[in-house]
């Protein structure tokens, strides 16, 4: 039962990571691409870590893996906005 | 059906390492180059993982991917503008003239003679001995060693030489980047977004050096990993543009940049005035050796790489101090 529903889990996980990849060489410009690509992989990280969690042993390896997800968020919310804003200050100047 | 499944996995993973390698070295684009180059750091990571080298996958993600990145992004930014993209096509479609063919057809040529003396060199190394002999001999003599992790007993109880001397490389890497000078300025202040990420997350970082440090006895971790998660706090913390990287000013910086040398040559003679031969821990007392040795190596790995992040020595204030008081006595 438990392997029905991680194995489900990462399917959904590897799925979006899917949709952000072609996102990311199919989208017209800058913004939509980091658009398709942090949305679609963070969803798709937390997807693949719950899967993950429900196969580990104990609850401090749970814990490890939600901490990982977290910091994976934060950090690609963080450059996307960077990223973001840089461009957008080029073409102001430009 | 499982092993299929991992021989396709694995077969993927080679190619995309040397796809990465390949096109991070044809690539006449320095940014691009470099940024190919951390992908091909983490893929390399994941083979590690693959191999069931865990401490070598940790080391490579986060030195070879990470902390190389930064510093190869570093000096890329530091650098002049290079020539545009379709110039350099340009000279390129030109074509080489003699002496480049004849530099490169040799270069190729011993590069050539290298990678098969090393494959063969790999091969015999294969053949001769029996490759199970190390692993045993590990196993064998692992509860003398302190520690259960049979990667820390090797780098710092049975082969503590070769740790050492790896410190003494970095040591003099330091003072190499410490010959050039004073540090470039910092960057800008960061904007509250980037702002608010650095104020959790390096905090976490520091937690998770010092737990990379504890765990390293018994599970992957140890001096390096911990080192590097410990420089990249700094590194993030310098990206944010603060004024305060985590480096102490002054005299205080030389001594945690030579701690771990010095830490370890002080346990290595304290042990031969023993009478023990020389980093030949007593089993009791092996566990907080090998922890002390591995806390001061963290400190200096984390001072060294964050240094060479700089590019130079860290404006101190005990120089500006000195430097304002000057001006003023010129002024006067």
């Amino acid at each position: 039962m438990i392997n029905i529903l991680s194995s489900i889990l990462i399917l959904a996980g590897v799925f979006f990571y899917l949709a952000g990849s072609i996102g990311l060489l199919r989208l017209p410009d800058l913004y939509s691409r980091l658009h398709a690509l942090t949305k679609a992989d963070n969803l798709g990280l937390g997807l693949l870590i719950a899967g993950l969690a429900l196969h580990s042993q104990d609850l401090f390896t749970v814990l490890k893996l939600l901490l990982i997800w977290l910091a994976v968020l934060a950090a690609s919310a963080t450059s996307a906005h960077l990223i973001a804003r840089q461009a957008r200050r080029q073409e102001t100047d430009s | 059906m499982k092993t299929m499944t991992l021989h396709v996995f694995d077969g993927l993973l080679l190619l995309s390492i040397v796809a990465l390698a390949w096109a991070s070295l044809a690539t006449t684009d320095v940014r691009r180059s470099v940024i190919l180059f951390m992908a091909f750091g983490l893929v390399l990571a994941v083979a590690w993982g693959r191999l069931l080298a865990p401490d070598v996958a940790l080391a490579e993600a986060a030195i070879g991917a990470g902390l190389s990145g930064a510093l190869l992004l570093a000096a890329v930014h530091r650098q002049p503008r290079p020539l545009s993209p379709v110039s350099s096509n340009d000279s390129r479609h030109q074509g080489p003239n003699g002496l480049s063919i004849v530099v490169r057809w040799a270069v190729t040529l011993l590069s050539a003679a290298l990678a098969g003396t090393l494959a063969w060199a790999l091969l015999h190394a294969f053949s001769s001995t029996p490759h199970n002999m190390l692993p045993q001999a590990i196993s064998g003599n692992l509860a003398a060693s302190g520690v259960s992790n049979p990667v820390t007993a090797v780098l710092l109880n049975f082969r503590a030489y070769d740790t050492l001397l790896e410190l003494a490389v970095l040591l003099t890497a330091v003072l190499g980047i410490f010959s050039l000078g004073q540090a470039t300025p910092g960057y800008q202040p960061a904007g509250p977004v980037f702002d608010g990420l650095v104020h959790w997350l390096v905090p976490v970082l520091i937690l998770m050096a010092g737990y990379l440090l504890w765990v390293g006895a018994h599970a992957p971790g140890g001096a390096f990993q911990a080192g590097a998660a410990l420089a990249a706090a700094g590194v993030v913390l310098r990206l944010a543009g603060r004024s305060r990287i985590g480096l102490p000013d002054g005299s205080a910086l030389r001594i945690v940049m030579a701690a771990g040398v010095g830490v370890f040559l002080l346990v290595g003679l304290s042990l031969l005035l023993l009478g023990r031969p020389f980093l030949g821990y007593p089993p009791a007392w092996a566990g907080a050796l090998i922890l002390l040795i591995e806390t001061a190596a963290m400190l200096s790995i984390a001072a060294t790489l964050l240094l060479a992040f700089l590019g130079g020595q860290p404006e101190s204030t005990g120089v500006k101090a000195a430097a304002k008081q000057q001006r003023e006595e010129i002024s006067l």
